[in-house]
This record gives structure tokens, sequence and C-alpha cells, in this order.
């Protein structure tokens, strides 16, 4: 396609270049270590990311007393697990039941849980979602290929304060004795926004 | 303030776009920017909610035509002049004169800890909360000229409080250095027909988390 989805992001080297002169000038004047910017990049390319959030909802299908934990105190069963720290200071853990579905959004800017997402994908920063999950869910989850049943409710958390949320999906059918890692590898990072189910096993 | 940030219910954004196999970074020049800005905020200059200010501050025109890390980085650029780090004419000529290391600088041994650890934006009160859970409210409608975690699209509506949760400091003075002013937090559902009208979705609630004084009796 000639003209792909990334027309929020056509602007590279203009970028690049304002970037790189904001770099050199903070570098120079002794704000900024660029080893620091290395180490952050290194941190959410290849660190923290939605396998961290995967482990936290295989636990919780596998572990009922974890499950109850997450439900009362989020924080602190996500802490447990070790995923801590920047825009995941205060987790609520929300649990997709029969009847209900949760989807996560941030209208006013691009809140998300960093410690067990990772940093949030274009989509989720776009306008287009910011503006439609509130008003129109169900028209969304069908551009992600998820239709739900009208008796099914959509809930949608709007991230306007501090906390941040994780959705829980339900665990799928056909999973009996699966070990904790293949369940993990059930759960997308769309299905613990709410923007998805997991994977179904083959 | 009622800028480009407040989306929820516009329209005319198109679809989303979901990107199979996305990378964290679509360029290098983004990894720089996110980390330019966590190191920049590190110096202690400024909190997360003038950060938020500085982006939904730009000129809408500006706003929606450029990606978020674009975003991030005229924003960054705006808090580096206002809190004068950088002067215009060192950003227009992308040259300055050196310095020694300012003693809040974050060095890469340190960036692994404080990423871990983040804020506490948690103040616990020692007043009544003014509502409980079961509760119904309206949010207020109130328009201020600063900064608000208010979404327009509850505004004037009434809903019900689901959870009670203790302080939290106050955007709408954190993000202008007149303090932290902690207060209650709520977790306010509405209807999905309360905030759209007939034709809202079926079976459709939203919550927002407001402070305190976002909400009145209802």
């Amino acid at each position: 396609m000639p003209h792909d989805h990334h027309d929020h992001d056509n602007h590279l080297d203009p970028m690049e270049a304002r970037t790189r002169a904001l770099e050199t000038i903070l570098t120079r004047k002794g704000l900024v270590d660029p080893a620091a910017i290395d180490a952050i990049i290194e941190t959410y390319a290849e660190k923290v990311g939605p396998r961290n959030g995967a482990q936290v909802v295989a636990r919780a299908w596998d572990d009922p007393a974890f499950a109850e934990w997450l439900a009362r105190d989020a924080t602190a069963a996500i802490s447990d697990m070790g995923f801590t720290g920047r825009q995941g200071e205060h987790m609520q853990a929300v649990f997709n039941t029969d009847t209900l579905h949760n989807m996560v959004v941030c209208t006013l800017c691009s809140c998300y849980p960093w410690p067990v997402l990772g940093l949030p994908p274009v989509w989720y920063k776009s306008p287009a979602y910011r503006s439609r999950a509130v008003i129109e869910p169900r028209a969304v989850l069908a551009e992600f290929g998820l239709t739900l049943p009208e008796s099914t409710g959509i809930r949608v958390w709007d991230s306007t304060a501090e906390l941040r949320y994780l959705v829980i999906p339900q665990r799928p059918a056909n999973t009996d004795g699966f070990t904790r890692d293949a369940l993990a590898d059930l759960v997308t990072r769309e299905s613990m926004i709410g923007t998805g189910l997991p994977r179904v096993p083959a | 303030m009622n800028g480009p940030q407040d989306l929820g219910g516009q329209m005319g954004f198109g679809p989303v776009r979901p990107e199979p196999a996305e990378p964290p970074f679509h360029a290098d020049w983004e990894g720089r920017v996110l980390g330019l800005t966590l190191c920049a905020g590190a110096l202690g200059l400024w909190n997360i909610d003038e950060s938020r200010h500085a982006r939904e501050s730009l000129p809408p025109a500006i706003y929606y035509n450029a990606s978020y890390y674009e975003i991030w980085l005229r924003a960054l650029e705006a808090l580096l002049a206002h809190h004068q780090l950088v002067s215009a004419q060192e950003l227009a000529q992308g040259a300055a004169e050196p310095a020694p290391a300012h003693p809040r600088r974050l060095d890469a041994a340190a960036v692994p800890a404080v990423l871990a650890t983040g804020s506490d934006y948690l103040r616990p009160l020692t007043t009544q909360p003014r509502f409980r859970p079961g509760d119904r409210v309206r949010a207020r409608n109130i328009h201020p000229r600063g900064h608000t975690r208010l979404p327009r699209y509850v505004r004037g509506h009434t809903g019900v409080i689901e959870a009670a949760h203790d302080g939290f400091i106050l955007p709408d003075t954190n993000a202008h250095q007149r303090g932290e002013n902690p207060e209650y937090l709520y977790t306010v559902v509405f209807d999905g027909a309360a905030l759209w009208g007939p034709d809202a979705e079926p079976g459709l609630t939203v919550s927002v988390d407001a402070w305190e004084h976002y909400l009145e009796p209802a």
C-alpha cells in the first residue's frame, strides 16, 4: 500500500534532526547522559513488555488464590511477580466474565500500564481509538476482528487518573493441564487491553 | 482545559488500525525522545501533570498532525524553555556551551532502579470522604482554563460511585506548581445511554476516575 497506516509517523527526517539537536544540547549542558537514554530504550525494547502481563494472567488462571489477591490488591499481587515501577504504581485488575467484557482507554493522553504491558502501541495512542472507545466500543472491537453478542455488556475504563488497568481475560476452553508458560503463550497484548481475546489452543 | 487532548466522543478520526507484531519504536528518534523526556523529567523541575499540560497546550492543528512522540518532543522543548534550562537561541542553533553535569542528571547506572520504582501518587487522607460506593453523583459542569482530568464527555452527567479510593495528588493544581492538594479519588460509572443518548451502543458502561471536587451529589 503506498499510503499505509503510519500517516502520523511520516516526518522521520525532520524529527530525527530535531531530536538529535535537542539531545546534543542537553548532553553538552550536562542535563542528560546519552547512556541513560540507551538504558531506557533497552528496558522498553527488550525487557519490559506484554509478556510480563501474560505471566500475570496465566498465574491468575492457574492459581485461584493469586486471582483473588489480584482482584483485591493488584498492585501488591503484580509486584510479587517482580513487575513494578513507572506507570504501574497503582494497578487494578479487571476480570472479564460471561456477561461483561472490559476494555481500557485513555481518552486524555496515553496512560497505559508499562510494567506489565510495556509501551503502548501506536493505535492505543491514536485519536481514532481515544475518541471512539468510549462512544462506540463495539465498532472499535469489530475493527480488531472481535464481535461480542449484544447480551455481553461492555465496560470501558477511561484511565483519567494514576490508576492503571489490566484486563484479565477468561481462560480459554480446552486448556486443562496446560503449564503456566503454555497458558501465557495464549495471552495477547490486545486481550489485556480488552480489544481482543486470548488465542484458542490449536 | 478544553484542548485537543480531550478526545472522548469526538468523531472523524477514521478507523482504528492495529498493527500486527508492532515494534516498540518505528524510528530511532522515537526511542531517543522517550529517553530524553524521562531524563529531563528526572531533573525534578516539573511533574507528570505539568508534562501532560505541556502536551495538551500545543495548538490543536499541531497536536492532531503530530505522532505521539512528536507531541512529546514539542512539549519537552516547551518545558525546557519555560524552566530556562534551554534558551530559544540554543534550540534554534542546535548548539550550547558545555557545562558540568547537573547534580540531578540521571545516570545510566540508576535507570533500572528509577524505572522499577516509579512515583507514588497516593496521599492518604484523614478527612472523611464525601461519597461512598453506591452514591449517585453528577460530574460537575466545569471548564477550567488550566489542566484537568475530567473529560468533557462526562461533564453534567449522572453516574454511580463504584469504588472510593484514597487520596491522590490533584493534577489540576500540581500541573501548575500550585501544590499537590490531594483529594479522594472515585471510580464513577456512567450508563452509555446517559452519556450518548438513545443511539448509545447496547450494554455499554463507561467509567472515569474522578477527584472529589469534580463531583456533586445527584
